[in-house]
Parts: structure tokens; sequence; C-alpha cells
């Protein structure tokens, strides 16, 4: 068996007669609960990064449309008008105020407060909540001057 | 690298059925991983029925019925069963905690039993802690001081200065918080987890330690302490109430204040 380094050699085990074996390794993911409040914000909080960034490549290839022509442009104008186009930037613009409330309790975390359990699940409570409400409103607003 | 699936050799199957012996009246069904170094195998689930009637109120108290009861083969580590020694860390219900102070009564329906999670296992319930314990041992978790305490008595600290390690010096070294940590699993080998940090903050928040600049020095390192993203599952898993996240933030705080 060979050993890459000092964390491959925790791996390492020996049977009753002495004869080296292969240690498993215990389940993480496929057992721990991962749907807990502080777990599940966490990995949102990356997800709706990535959604974001992509909602921002959208945008940037709508402005090059419209900088390359009427034709152009009208094409993602009909894709963004469309159901599909919609419900998308629907997703981007809840993602986005997730992203940017759950950042906001980060900050809150690197200024040293909020760290204990209660404040822990109301704080994500109100992210969740916040998200909601903002992407109600800023839809609302939309589809009211649109 | 982060691997999210287990390893070819680290899948779990289907083990073995113990039912409950005839005229049992309250049934539960403990699902427990099991690995035999000598089996050649891979790891599995057994699944021991116990009567609730006929056992102590705890998990702990379940896991030594089966012992001396059903299956002497199962090997998991305990000893205090009061929550002061911190042998009985392990995965129960999907959280990390101490079988000695997690009710059954606690876990709805079956209860699963797994070892702390992404931990090398030596067997059964059993993870290798030979990793976690050298990287406790690389903080320095001792006084250092170069003064020597006063000839007629010991190192004074003030009430506020004492009151400062309260909620560190309780930490039992169960390891539960860092293998709770998804940052620890994917990086363990770099990252020194919430268990560590939570030591390593415990002498630098000690007024009668004259290391302190030395002791942030050696931390300030992206992997070391900087893999710690607030996930908070360490917080939140913690068997014994305390706070590594809070200890961790705090350290990171003096961190930044000592350069501005």
């Amino acid at each position: 068996m060979s050993i890459q380094d000092a964390r491959e050699a925790t791996m390492l085990g020996r049977r009753t007669d002495g004869t080296a074996v292969r240690r498993p390794l215990s389940p993480h993911l496929q057992v721990y609960d991962m749907m807990q409040m502080t777990s599940a914000i966490s990995i949102s909080h990356r997800a709706t990064g990535i959604i974001w960034t992509v909602g921002a490549a959208v945008m940037v290839w709508w402005l090059v449309a419209a900088a390359s022509g009427p034709e152009a442009f009208d094409t993602v104008q009909w894709f963004l008008g469309s159901f599909l186009g919609i419900l998308m930037l629907m997703g981007v613009t809840a993602a986005a105020w997730f992203h940017t409330l759950a950042g906001l309790r980060h900050l809150v975390w690197d200024a040293g407060y909020g760290y204990d359990i209660p404040s822990v699940y109301k704080s994500g409570r109100m992210v969740l909540i916040g998200t909601a409400v903002l992407t109600a409103l800023t839809w609302l607003a939309l589809l009211i001057s649109w | 690298m982060a691997t999210f699936t287990l390893p070819k050799n680290s899948t779990i199957s289907k083990g073995k059925h113990f039912p409950a012996p005839a005229g049992a009246k309250k049934v539960r069904p403990f699902k427990i991983y099991r690995w035999d170094p000598d089996s050649g195998e891979n790891p599995r689930t057994d699944t021991y029925d116990i009567d609730l009637e006929a056992c102590g109120p705890m998990v702990l108290d379940a896991l030594i019925k089966i012992k001396n009861e059903v299956d002497s083969t199962l090997t998991f580590r305990r000893s205090c069963r009061e929550g002061i020694c911190g042998s009985c860390s392990m995965n129960i219900d999907g959280l990390n905690t101490l079988a000695c102070l997690k009710p059954i009564e606690d876990v709805k329906g079956e209860v699963r039993i797994h070892p702390l999670p992404h931990m090398p296992v030596v067997k059964d319930l059993v993870p290798d802690l030979s990793q976690i314990y050298a990287q406790l041992r690389s903080v320095e978790p001792w006084l250092k001081a170069d003064t020597p305490p006063p000839p007629d008595g010991e190192r004074l600290q003030s009430k506020e200065e004492r009151a400062k390690l309260d909620g560190l010096w309780e930490c039992i070294l169960c390891f539960c918080c860092s293998t709770a940590c998804p940052s620890y699993w994917w990086n363990g080998d770099r990252y020194l987890g919430p268990a560590v940090l939570l030591q390593a903050y415990r002498w630098i928040a000690d007024s009668r330690d004259e290391h302190t600049g030395e002791r942030l020095d050696a931390l300030e390192d992206p992997f070391k302490l900087y893999r710690c993203h607030t996930i908070m599952n360490c917080t939140r898993t913690c068997p014994k109430g305390l706070n590594p996240a809070q200890a961790i933030g705090d350290i990171k705080k003096m961190l930044a204040e000592r350069v501005v």
C-alpha cells in the first residue's frame, strides 16, 4: 500500500494477524443533516453567488446584443420576455437578494456579533423571509412600471 | 480537494438484522455502522431491534445493552457516561453528539448511528484521531510565559480576566464540532478545525500567557484559520453548548485589529 502524505498514513490499519489493511473513510455528506439552518444557508450562499454571476453574464449578453444591432437585440428581448426568460430573471433576482442578505449576515459575524445559535437561526430566517419579500417587491415594481 | 462521494472501500452495504426477543413491547430499530478490519469487506449497517422497556434512556445505554446482550463484537469508545470524558462522540440521527447525553426519545423512528464523519475508521464506531491530536499539539495548548511565577504563589488573575476563559475551558475534546465542519472534511489536512482553534483561543485569551503575539502569528494562515467560512455547524452540534465559531471569530478579529 502506497502512502502519499501524513493524512493518508492514518488510513493504514492493521488486521489482527498484523497484515496491512486500508481503512474506510467514515460517511459524511451521506449521513450528516445538511438541511439545518447553519449548513443549508451556507451552501445556498455559495450557490446563489454562482447563479448571480451567471445572471451578470446574461446581462452582458443583453448589452452586447444592444450594441450590435436591432435584430440581435430583438432576439435577446424575445428570449428574456418569454415565460422561460422571465422565470430565469426572477430566479436571478431571488439569488441576488439572498446573496446580498446572507452577505450582510456574514459582515455582522465578522464584526463579532450574532454567533449564538438562537441569533444564527433568527438571522437565517430573516435572510429567507427577506429574500421572498424583496424579490416579490422588485417584481411588483417591475411589472407596475412595465 | 473535496471529494463528495465515499471511496470504493468505504461504501456501506446492507448488514445483518438482529430481531428483538419475543414479547418485547416497545421495539426501536438501531441501525449501526459496522466495519471489521479482519473481514476484508466493506462497511455495513447492522440493524438491532431493541426493547426500550428493558433499556436505559440514553443512546449509550442501548449501545452497551447491544454489546452485553446481543452482539459482543460491536466496538465503540465510552467511559464516564455523563458527558465529561468525550469518549462516546459519534454521529447519531445525522448530528454529532455524545451518545451518553443523547436521549433515545429525542430521535424519531429508527436510530441511525455512524462514527464521527470523514475520519479513518479503526473499527465500527471508533475513528482514528491521531491527525486531530497532532493538530492540537501544534497549537501548543499550555501556558507559555517568560517571566517566572511569583515565588510565594501562583500567577493571579482578576475575576474579569478569568471570566474570559468561560466557555473555553469546558471543552472535553470530543471533536464533535471539527467532524461536523464541511471545511474540515475537505481541508482537514491543513485547516485546524473548530475544536483545535477553540483550544488555541483558550490560550490566546488567557491573561497569564505571554506568547499571544506568537500564537496569533502561527494561526495567520489561509488554511490553518481562514478555511473557517462561518458555516456554524460546529456551534450547532457541540454537546457541551460551547461556541467554537465565536472563538474563531474572535481570533480573526484580533488578527484584523492588530494591523489597523
